[in-house]
């Protein structure tokens, strides 16, 4: 089996648009994001706009390995999971404030990615997907074992929320959202950060020809093994705001059904960074929607969006979405020239 | 000595499992390179199909072994001529993509209709209590899962090798561009070989069904279990697929026995290794990395 170019390669498009119209509309879209983020909770109920940016942040996370390195990790959970339950621990019985415990947390999902990450990258492709999601199923075995310290089957219950003393943080979701959206906005930041770096640029070459980036002499496995590490960081990050926003930690959030959140950014568009967050805002004000009216086969319906999306949109609804504006841009762009 | 042997006996039943259903992984993989995640959702269906069957035809486990396989294997022809195939062209990501959508349509389709809580399955005329060999006394429906998943494993390994079928299937899989090329028209098996995947995951679901808890959730570990199982043996092997059941069988039996918190994870462990030592897997060929 010779090494292949990832299924995301042949997915991003090279525009042909000036550089200076092209970092315009980059500001814009910017703005739009920022705007959005800020103004969510006075149109949702602020504990969903809080899990829609956590969500938004894991689908992210997710995508910086299968849309910029090519590699799905079906084992994202483990990290998401793993950090809830931390962040929970040190929240609990060491009492700090929330972000401190959620740094907790992010730097314990990153530790555990490390031998993760070592031992999965040695595969890659389909058996990458396999491995990760074999070890996150460890992890949730471990978690469930563990009763004494995760309260096993009923979870981890009573994570306070203190802020500094701030009251209207530590009861009043709206408030909070505004003091731990930041924490969100901030790994957001770093993805982009890391992805427009020479180490970003790095990733995108070995996910279009591992054997030409190994021919240059970067070594492929490293970098694999950083970005997985950085990613379940990110993931980390986004678990722990989860599980202080609800105030507790199950095994569900490890489960494997997590790690099927890479649904996300499939949704959205994987390799695009906007597509995971406009895929989680849909998948869980749509979960939010089902719950309301009563309805219990929430995997009926997410499979379903599966389904389609994998067969009839690849690219996502915001890949679709930029490939369309693209080809319209284009067009009126070189009408002049005709 | 003996409650070793009872031990060992439990981890080839459960073993047997893994075994038919790793196969049935293993023979997908190779002809269509798919990695079929809703092979756990199969597995399940088998089982809750030989639950209603007997409940409202009274149709019994022995006709059962036959009929819910041809049954589930018109179920994997369906599959692959209504998703599957369109994405074989694609990388073998969108496959695992589309499968695992699948399997969260199915398994809460099957959760809808017969709730969360086990259904009733009691163990078939002839194969309940005992048996006893000497000072050993064993349960007979193992020893039964056992010899008969190890007879289904020797079946498919001589149809696979001794057969002009198992020939073709296995040029597919391998040199597929050369088979080809021979005059073989190989697409002509890439649905029922998906078909055969999915009857033999049935067949464990129906071996399972007098002896594990019929729920909608049964599949779930059970596929990732699998999945450790293929990455164990190497998942282009058919034979790795078989030792590699048997022996994640034996590892969680013995977990179970001797630290019980740790049988589950003793499986990942014992992948880990593998990884580790030969990462193509037991019987896997080396990757060209």
């Amino acid at each position: 089996m010779t090494e292949q170019s990832a299924p995301t390669a042949q997915l991003e498009q090279t525009a042909e648009v000036a550089p200076a119209r092209r970092s315009t509309v980059r500001w814009v879209l910017l703005a739009i994001g920022l705007v959005a983020a800020i103004a969510l909770p006075w149109f949702v109920y602020p504990p969903v706009a809080m899990d829609i940016a956590a969500w938004a942040l894991f689908a992210i996370s997710v995508d910086l390995l299968l849309g910029y390195t090519g590699l799905l990790s079906f084992g994202h959970a483990a990290f998401w999971g793993s950090s809830a339950y931390v962040t929970g621990l040190i929240a609990i019985h060491v009492g700090v404030p929330f972000p401190v415990a959620i740094l907790g947390g992010m730097l314990f999902a990153m530790l555990i990615a490390v031998p993760i990450g070592y031992l999965s990258v040695r595969r890659t492709g389909i058996y990458f997907a396999m491995v990760t999601l074999a070890f996150a199923q460890m992890i949730y075995f471990v978690a469930n074992q563990w009763h004494s310290l995760t309260g096993g089957e009923n979870g981890l219950q009573g994570i306070p929320r203190s802020f500094f003393g701030i009251e209207q943080v530590e009861t009043d979701a709206f408030y909070f959202y505004y003091a731990a959206v930041g924490l969100i906005l901030l790994g957001a930041w770093a993805a982009w950060r890391i992805l427009h770096s020479p180490f970003g640029r790095v990733l995108v070459a070995i996910r279009d020809n591992p054997a030409r980036a190994r021919a240059l002499g970067y070594d492929v496995e490293r970098y694999k093994v950083v970005v997985f590490v950085l990613s379940a960081g990110l993931a980390g990050l986004a678990g722990g705001v989860f599980s202080i926003s609800h105030g507790f930690a199950s095994l569900q959030e490890l489960a494997w059904t997590t790690s099927g959140k890479v649904v996300l950014p499939v949704l959205g568009g994987i390799g695009t960074l906007w597509g995971g967050p406009v895929g989680a805002a849909l998948v869980v004000l749509l979960e939010d929607k089902l719950a309301t009216i009563g309805f219990d086969g929430i995997g009926i319906i997410t499979g379903s969006i599966f389904i389609v999306i994998v067969l009839l949109f690849r690219r996502g609804l915001w890949g679709t979405a930029r490939t369309v504006l693209q080809g319209l841009a284009d067009r009126r762009h070189r009408a002049p020239r005709d | 000595m003996s409650a070793f042997i009872q031990y060992t006996l439990q981890g080839l039943a459960a073993g047997g499992f893994y075994a038919l259903a790793a196969l049935g992984l293993a023979v997908i993989f190779g002809v269509l390179g798919v990695v079929n995640f809703a092979h756990g959702a199969c597995y399940m269906l088998g089982a809750v199909v030989s639950a209603v069957l007997l409940d409202v035809v009274g149709l019994h486990f022995w006709p059962a072994l036959v009929i819910v396989p041809i049954l589930m294997f018109l179920f994997g022809v369906l599959l692959e001529r209504v998703f599957v195939q369109w994405l074989l062209r694609l990388d073998v990501l969108y496959n695992f993509l589309l499968t695992f959508g699948i399997a969260l349509v199915l398994v809460d389709l099957v959760k809808r209709r017969y709730g969360v809580s086990g259904l009733p399955y009691e163990q078939p005329a002839g194969l309940r209590g005992q048996l006893h060999l000497g000072s050993l006394s064993l349960p007979t429906y193992q020893v039964f899962v056992f010899a008969f998943s190890m007879l289904v494993c020797v079946l498919v390994w001589l149809l696979l090798t001794r057969t002009r079928i198992g020939m073709i299937v296995r040029a597919s899989t391998e040199e597929p561009e050369r088979t080809r090329a021979l005059g073989i028209n190989v697409n002509r098996w890439v649905t029922p070989v998906f078909g055969f995947g999915i009857g033999l995951a049935g067949l464990a679901g129906v071996l399972a069904a007098p002896f594990r808890a019929i729920t909608a959730d049964m599949g779930g570990n059970f596929v990732i279990i699998l999945f450790a199982v293929v990455v164990i043996g190497g998942l282009g092997s058919v034979l790795g697929a078989v030792v590699a059941g048997f022996l994640v069988g034996l590892v969680e039996a013995y977990g179970q026995a001797y630290a019980s918190s740790f049988s589950q994870i003793a499986i990942f462990v014992l992948m880990a290794l593998v990884i580790l030592v030969r990462p193509a897997g037991l019987f896997g060929r080396q990757e060209t990395a």
